[in-house]
């Protein structure tokens, strides 16, 4: 069971500033994110893009914001739980929380903060009849284990990065591997599309562009798919034992919408005038998966969210205990590593 | 500038006809999200950076729409239910030659 003050579900920008602000009140903070690396949409869809509404960076990549944030709130070191969807939540007597995630991690916490954004990124599954039946039995949108497919026949489908380079590495362990996209260009990194390019004039790679896979067929197991070329009425069928559909990922709220919260518009409602916290007292939603009156979707404001949020969480915490806010640049920023960065005092000397 | 007419399909097959600002620096995209005529967060996601494929249209009028983007062209190649006349909402800008628009929202995926 892993312990802390602030359980934070979600380590995009929005959950990662929280740990900071937790920090300066000397709450310890853990994330749960379905990704299997922090900084959400910023480091999953646009890493490279710059943001100009992050006050006091006139530009900032959004990859090079997460490295920031991580960077700010090391001192406080966060626990992360990365590639786990968080999935239930339990409210013990004491008040207290229990979040368990897809995997089974347990989490326990006084405090539950979603900074979940817009879901957890899912797998864009294609849009073919038994394509569920074959889940786990032929068909997996997310390769864990490249061994399961040694001395197999694969046929990947996608015309991205993530099946360029699986194509790419499983001409090494698969018997035979097969891309199908429907179109003949692909976007991704230059030298993935070379290495392809190489690995399919040498007769590693079955190259079927541009096609689709229009049809699965199988009993228990996936026995093969139907390959249909563009401009071509005929349908083929390749036998093949797996086959790996690689359309990327898209945000679907998922199993937070059954937690009990009150849900409006796809997101969170929180109350605003005071501490983001949900219909669930202990429960708060900050960042992009809150809704309320004039909610803005933006970083900054998840800033904000986060601060009170923290204020709030720290009063629930320690009901009896006496806290004023106190700026960074008077009290300093003191780790739980045991740093202590602080203003440098100003000297009092005589000049004579 | 003024405001011009654009006929949008929703996804239910209703159709909205909206007028939409050119002067606002707006995208088909947000004139969807600003009429509310598909649940926030099944449209737009990614921002409008043609990155998710979530507000996918069809054009159905036939009015000259600019070439699309290398971007937009490989997210359409990797979306679902795409027809020769799909575009993303999000790349079509609000200008006054596209008065009289048509375009059906692509289902939710």
């Amino acid at each position: 069971m892993i312990e802390t003050d602030i359980l934070i579900i979600g380590a995009g920008p929005t959950g990662l500033f929280a740990v900071f602000e937790a920090g300066l009140l000397k709450l310890k903070c853990h994330l749960i994110d379905a990704l299997p690396q922090p900084g959400g949409q910023c480091s999953e869809i646009y890493p490279k893009k710059p943001i100009y509404d992050i006050p006091g960076f006139p530009e900032v990549l959004a990859g090079d914001l997460v490295a920031n944030l991580m960077e700010q709130i090391k001192s406080f070191q966060p626990g992360f739980t990365l590639g786990e969807r968080a999935e239930t939540i339990e409210k013990l007597a004491d008040g207290t929380f229990i979040v368990t995630t897809s995997k089974g991690t347990k989490h326990h916490a006084p405090v539950v903060a979603i900074a979940g954004g817009l879901g957890s990124f899912e797998p864009r599954k294609p849009l073919l009849e038994n394509i569920t039946k074959f889940e786990d039995n032929g068909i997996a949108y997310i390769i864990k284990d490249p061994e399961v497919y040694r001395d197999k026949r694969v046929v990947i489908a996608g015309g991205g990065d993530s099946a360029l380079d699986w194509s790419i590495f499983l001409t090494d362990v698969a018997k035979e591997v097969t891309l199908v996209h429907r179109r003949n260009e692909f976007r991704g990194a230059l030298d993935s599309v070379e290495k392809v390019q190489y690995l399919k004039n040498k007769g590693k790679i079955n190259l079927i562009t541009p096609a689709e896979i229009v049809g699965l067929v199988g009993g228990e197991h996936l026995k093969s798919v139907q390959v249909k070329r563009t401009n071509e009425d005929e349908v083929t069928t390749l036998d093949v034992d797996h086959f790996i559909p690689l359309f990327g990922l898209s945000p679907k709220l998922g199993p937070i919408a059954d937690w009990g919260l009150e849900i409006e518009k796809n997101a969170i409602k929180v109350d605003n005038t005071l501490d983001y916290q949900t219909n669930i007292p202990g429960v708060y939603a900050i960042g992009d998966v809150n809704t309320y009156p004039g909610k803005l979707k933006l970083i900054l404001c998840g800033f904000h969210e986060a601060t009170l949020m923290c204020q709030s969480a720290f009063k629930r915490i320690f009901p009896d205990k006496k806290y004023v806010m106190k700026y960074t640049t008077v009290g300093g920023v003191e780790g739980f590593d045991g740093s202590k960065k602080e203003a440098p005092k100003a000297v009092v000397k005589a000049i004579n | 500038m003024s405001d011009i007419k654009i006929k949008i399909t929703d996804r239910q097959g209703v159709v909205h006809e909206v007028d939409a600002p050119t002067d606002m620096n707006m995208n088909l995209m947000e004139v969807v999200r600003s009429y509310e005529l598909a649940p926030e967060g099944t449209i737009g996601i990614c921002g409008g950076m043609a990155m998710c494929a979530s507000c996918q249209c069809y054009v159905t009028s036939d009015h000259q729409l600019a070439e699309m983007s290398d971007d937009e062209d490989a997210m359409l190649a990797e979306a679902f239910n795409v027809e020769t006349n799909s575009r993303l909402g999000c790349q079509i800008h609000m200008t006054e030659d596209l008065d009289g628009l048509e375009v059906a929202l692509a289902p939710e995926v």
